[in-house]
């Protein structure tokens, strides 16, 4: 699939990028300010001369980086919530689901910039400022993304659970907990898995987007939002300067955007054989 | 036919594109349709014959499908006419209505503009005549109160109230023809029955012709004049009913008609009696095998229930609080001895299954006991009675529904011996494979998986799962309704033979009257959560005291077209709900012994018999 | 019907208080001290300080603070915002109508895209049409709004020169300028949203109508002899909208995030751009009540959603 093709090329070149294309990221050059893109600078330059592309590569990682790890945060949270609510007969059920459905109505741009606001600089304290802003942002995005993981497990299990194979297995005289991970779980599993490929793409638009608006990583991190953040007062310009991290984020996005379909479809148990 | 045919199909085949490639499900297949004919196309689940039906209309898929031939109806090729022109034909020339009434009508809009849909379409009504109209033909199709539930929605309305109403809406333009695409199959026997009165009687008002589209051999021979058997996308047999049912020419259709179980049949046989095997090349019965008594008269019962009570409630409200309570199984007593099949029977919502489920433990009795060999199930605690779980297995009805679809068939079955720890990794393989022989699989089916299997073999494999522990009782859950005919009578007899090797108790809950009479030692009939009457097999079917026992008895279509009843006794009984109020107290109920071991309920809480309708 | 909707609007409160204990969760757990300023001044004597801090309760039990907050909340009583030197509650009222006008506005513009083309394709699906769409709103989901404002910015502005790409409220203009003016600053963001949240109702609208589209009652429909524009219109796309309701509620938060992008950008004189511009100048109040705003709002528009949903559907009034 063509997807998944840009998608490696995008995790490869962040990855093996810097290796052979050993510029530093912080090195001033005022003679090359606001460079166009050229031989010495593939993706030109920003108002301080550092090279563009290097700066994109190193700031891919961390941007990637906090998509996976935010997305995993997400859907471990929401698996744990959505399986135990899905289980319970009684009272557990109903107020898991109205604590998911609070969550969900909450307005959570502004929520995530209020809890950034408000921690940052105790965090960046314990865990240095690279660190800290990653856990920070990484638990934050997770934690407020988790709820449509845990509502689409509990549809899951409230309708295997109630399947007659689970209750051959229980007439069996299983127990709840082999009933769980050998019956229920393997057979919700894939639309999890397709859930939790758009809450990569999720946690990368939110962590860009947090960047973009000069509360995320600091300067000298260049995530591809905080490069658009420096980059918009200079559109009239030096528009490569966004354009490059805006079409890294878009084509990342993109395809994993495509892969969660396909997913979707290969896991439809609808299709036609 | 010597008069002009109202439709007339000829060499018509149907294929749909499946993943590039054309495959034919219907065969050049050719009949017609005389005035004021019903004629009844036949067949087995993949027979075709629905498709047969959506092709007639041309609804099949209009990009994924083909059909070529002709279908003639009053002189025009309806399959060369252009869109507009066929869309004039639906619902003014032909109408139809389908198998599913839950699914069948749209729930958001009121039923009486449904049906007045066709009427301002077809016939240029305004609203208002339209309206007056559509009051006409709910009385017609006998919904009571029709003035004022024509603007009411269909989740109003019960399963053959809504059937009604597609009714009323097929004939709402008095079409040529009415195709009925298996219009009962979704419904309970006496609602059944009562459908087929109204389509017969209809039809006769109506002066119309129809296409009755079933799997069902009785309700071929109580409603249909000719017959057309489909098998694999082919016609292989055209008669009058009557020529069919006597004298079958094709190895399928005597094949079909022998396995049939027939309500009446099991007269002057004392024990349960496999259906008669059958030559697949001739279709010829050979003469059936007596089973020996399996019945352990001497010792203890398997199982004993008594006063066995299981409520639930129902929530609504603003906060949620209890509004009422299904009474779904009320005080129920009857005991089942080793090699021993009790049959519960009644429609749906009766109780029956909740009665299956509620002695496994799998759902929560309210009260009652149950004593399996003697020792209190009720007063188990849940490790104890996983491990009793073993004693009584269960098989469900949908044989596919019931194995883990990521499992292999030899995982599935091994299963219960690893849960309970019965067996190493080796020996569990063994038990497998000997397993599988036994229900008549090969054993290197074993580490395939269950979609690769067909319903038959599947069923077979859920038996062989639940025989791997060795149970005492088994519990089974209408778990030969949902299979064809021919495959039906098969799992039957394995169930017999298995029944006769092992000593297995069943506890068999079924809504099919004739399979019942054919496996069943003793019969409880259940109605509203109640028995309202146990007994032995002969004396429930030959000496049936209940009115709703017999009722029940009477709904069942004979697939006899010399017995076809002739007597319109039309009704709009509904099933009645086991919904009650909080405070309701269920009533003392005192039983009657006609006979030895045949008990009926004497507070009659059948309904009273349904009023004759004048025809 | 009316039982539906009080049983939703009960909700609704819960849901409220719910939020504003999360909010006022966040803010308690947050380190630092409104007083802390006030600790570290010399010139303030420690019992100045200690009578400061009974007057305003800090030291209180937390449930305490909490509920005197919500019930000053209730009161309209949201305190004073130290970088505008002005009320709270005034300086949110004067921004609310720009952020619901453009919100408003981009909505409209979404279903007006997302309604016509996700059916259309659905009813023909695998089509050349339907692919082009499909292919059309992953690329439109898939755009950031914060890189879609600016390609547009680019583009419009910069290039083009057609569109201001700063908003103004002090324009100088009389007359039907003055309503050109505003309309034609207010394009941009308001295509940005559109544009961003018709790709997602895209594929919801288009999902749905497949769904519904194989249920036996479109068939019933079509052996009527309905033609087809009647088939979608009447029998597929009001039960297929059904869920759509839901899940265009569900979006609203993501809406509200977009838009304070959008008002960044655009630097729209909204809420959301005032969010961004009270946590640049660490001006509590404030921060505290947009984001309550936003909530309040969130749960408005779930209430409106509910209601629709029970006008869509007869069967939700005796549930």
């Amino acid at each position: 699939m063509a997807s998944t093709g840009v998608l490696a090329i995008l995790v490869a070149g962040v990855l093996v990028g810097p290796l052979l294309w050993p510029v530093p990221i912080d090195e001033i050059d005022f003679s090359a300010r606001l460079a166009t893109p050229s031989a010495d600078h593939p993706f030109g330059t920003d108002d301080l001369g550092q090279d563009l592309l290097a700066r994109m590569m190193y700031g891919g990682r961390i941007s990637l980086a906090v998509g996976f790890a935010a997305m995993l945060v997400a859907t471990v949270v929401g698996t744990v919530i959505g399986a135990i609510a899905g289980m319970s007969r009684r009272y557990l059920d109903p107020v898991l689901m109205w604590v998911t459905d609070l969550f969900l109505s909450l307005p959570q741009l502004p929520l995530l910039l209020l809890v950034i606001y408000l921690f940052r600089d105790e965090l960046k304290a314990v865990f240095g400022v690279e660190g800290g802003v990653f856990i920070m942002i990484v638990v934050v995005i997770g934690g407020l993304r988790w709820m449509p993981v845990a509502r689409l497990v509990r549809a899951q299990f409230l309708s295997l659970r109630e399947k007659e194979f689970v209750e051959a297995v229980r007439a069996m005289g299983a127990s709840r907990w082999r009933l769980v991970v050998r019956h229920i779980l393997p057979n919700a599993i894939g639309p999890v898995i397709v859930a939790g490929t758009i809450e990569v793409s999720a946690a990368i638009i939110a962590e860009s987007t947090l960047s973009f608006l000069g509360l995320g990583f600091p300067p000298d991190i260049p995530t591809w939002g905080r490069l658009l953040f420096d980059a918009k007062d200079h559109l009239d310009v030096a528009p490569h300067w966004a354009l490059f991290p805006g079409a890294a984020i878009f084509l990342t996005v993109l395809s994993i955007n495509f892969i969660g379909d396909g997913l979707r479809d290969a896991f439809d148990p609808r299709r036609v054989m | 036919m010597t008069t002009h045919p109202v439709l007339s199909v000829d060499k018509l085949s149907t294929a749909f594109r499946v993943e590039r490639r054309w495959r034919e499900v219907v065969r050049s297949v050719s009949f017609t349709i005389g005035p004021k004919e019903t004629v009844a196309l036949v067949g087995e689940s993949g027979s075709g014959k629905s498709v047969t039906a959506l092709s007639l209309m041309r609804l099949t898929p209009r990009d994924s499908s083909r059909i070529t031939g002709s279908v003639i109806l009053g002189g025009r090729d309806l399959l060369q006419l252009p869109d507009a022109a066929m869309r004039q034909v639906r619902g003014d020339e032909i109408a139809m209505i389908f198998q599913e009434p839950m699914t069948s009508l749209n729930p958001v809009l009121t039923i009486g503009f449904q049906i007045a849909e066709a009427l301002i379409l077809h016939r240029g009504m305004s609203r208002a005549e339209a309206e007056a109209e559509t009051v006409r033909l709910l009385d017609k199709v006998r919904i009571p109160a029709a003035t004022s539930r024509i603007h009411d929605y269909p989740h109003r309305f019960s399963g053959g109230m809504r059937q009604r109403v597609m009714i009323a809406m097929a004939l709402a333009c008095r079409p040529k023809l009415l195709i009925a695409d298996e219009p009962t199959t979704a419904l309970d026997v006496t609602i059944q029955a009562q459908i087929l009165e109204l389509i017969k009687l209809l039809q006769e008002e109506e002066g119309m012709s129809v296409l009755f589209i079933t799997h069902d051999m009785g309700v071929v021979a109580e409603i249909a004049d000719r017959t057309v058997v489909m098998y694999g996308g082919e016609a292989v047999e055209t008669g009058t009913t009557a020529d069919i049912f006597a004298r079958p020419a094709h190895p399928y259709t005597r094949m079909l008609l022998s396995a049939v179980p027939r309500l009446g049949s099991m007269a002057g046989h004392p024990h349960p009696v496999p259906f008669p095997k059958i030559d697949r090349t001739t279709g010829l019965p050979a003469p059936p095998e007596e089973i020996p008594d399996t019945v352990a008269r001497a010792e203890r019962p398997v199982l004993e229930v008594q006063d066995l009570t299981t409520r639930f409630e129902i929530r609504g409200g603003l906060l949620g609080r209890a509004r009422g309570r299904v009474h779904a199984v009320e005080k129920v007593s009857f005991d089942l001895r080793q090699g021993e099949t009790l049959a519960l029977v009644g429609e749906s919502g009766c109780g029956k299954s909740t009665t299956g489920r509620s002695v496994m433990r799998l759902i929560e009795p309210l009260s009652g006991s149950v004593l399996l060999d003697g020792e209190d199930i009720m007063a188990l605690g849940e490790r104890e009675l996983r491990e009793r779980r073993r004693k009584m297995q269960m098989i469900f009805q949908d044989p596919f529904a019931s194995l883990d679809p990521r499992m292999t068939v030899g995982a599935a079955i091994a299963e219960p011996l690893v849960i309970n720890r019965l067996a190493s990794r080796a020996e569990a393989r063994e038990k497998t494979a000997e397993l599988l022989r036994r229900v008549g699989l090969s054993p290197d089916m074993a580490g395939r998986f269950p979609h690769e299997f067909s319903g038959g073999q599947r069923q077979r494999i859920c038996i062989a799962r639940a025989l791997a522990v060795r149970p005492r009782l088994i519990v089974a859950d209408e778990s030969v309704s949902a299979l064809d005919v021919s495959v039906k009578a098969q799992v039957v007899n394995l169930m017999l033979e298995l029944q006769a090797g092992m000593k297995l108790a069943y506890l068999f809950i079924s809504h099919d009257m004739a399979v019942v009479e054919r496996v069943s030692h003793r019969v409880a009939v259940m109605y509203l959560g109640e028995i309202v009457e146990i007994g032995p097999r002969a004396e429930i079917f030959g000496n049936p005291q209940h009115s709703y026992t017999r009722r029940l008895l009477e709904a069942v279509p004979v697939p006899d077209p010399a017995r076809r009843r002739e007597k319109h006794r039309l009704s709009n009984e509904e099933l009645k709900s086991p919904i009650r109020p909080l405070d309701y107290v269920p009533p003392e109920r005192l039983y009657r012994e006609v006979s030895p071991g045949h008990m009926v309920q004497v507070s009659d809480s059948a309904p009273p018999l349904p009023v004759v309708a004048a025809a | 019907m009316a039982t539906y909707l009080l049983r939703r609007f009960l909700i609704a409160i819960p849901s409220l208080l719910g939020i504003s204990l999360v909010l006022f969760t966040v803010l308690a757990l947050a380190p630092g001290d409104p007083f802390e300023e006030l600790a570290t001044n010399p010139n303030v004597p420690p019992e100045v300080r200690t009578a400061l801090r009974a007057k305003f309760g800090i030291d209180d039990p937390v449930m305490v603070r909490y509920l005197r907050w919500l019930a000053a909340m209730a009161q309209g009583d949201w305190g004073f915002s130290f970088a505008s030197r002005i009320d709270v509650d005034q300086l949110i009222l004067q921004r609310v109508p720009v952020t619901l006008f453009v919100i408003g506005s981009s909505q409209i513009l979404a279903l007006a895209i997302a309604l016509p083309i996700g059916i259309y394709a659905a009813m023909r699906p695998y089509s050349v049409f339907d692919q082009i769409a499909n292919t059309l709103a992953f690329v439109g989901f898939s755009l950031p709004t914060f890189f879609t404002g600016l390609l547009f910015i680019l583009l419009f502005s910069i290039q083009l020169d057609w569109l201001p790409f700063v908003y103004r409220s002090d324009i100088s203009a009389e007359g039907w300028r003055w309503y050109w003016e505003h309309l034609r600053q207010a394009i941009m963001p308001i295509m940005v949203l559109g544009f961003f949240q018709a790709a997602s109702y895209t594929r919801y609208v288009r999902s749905s109508v497949l769904d519904v589209a194989r249920l036996d009652y479109v068939t019933t429909a079509r052996a009527k002899g309905l033609d087809e524009r009647t088939v979608t219109l009447r029998h597929v796309s009001r039960n297929a909208l059904i869920p759509v309701v839901t899940l265009v509620a569900l979006q609203m938060p993501a809406v509200f995030g977009g838009a304070i992008v959008t008002e960044q950008i655009f630097r729209v004189p909204g809420i959301g751009s005032l969010l961004i511009s009270a946590m640049l100048a660490n001006d509590t109040p404030v921060i505290m009540a947009v984001t309550f705003v936003f909530a309040c709002l969130v749960v408005l528009f779930n209430l409106i959603a509910d209601l629709l949903y029970g006008w869509l559907d007869p069967r939700i009034s005796f549930g």
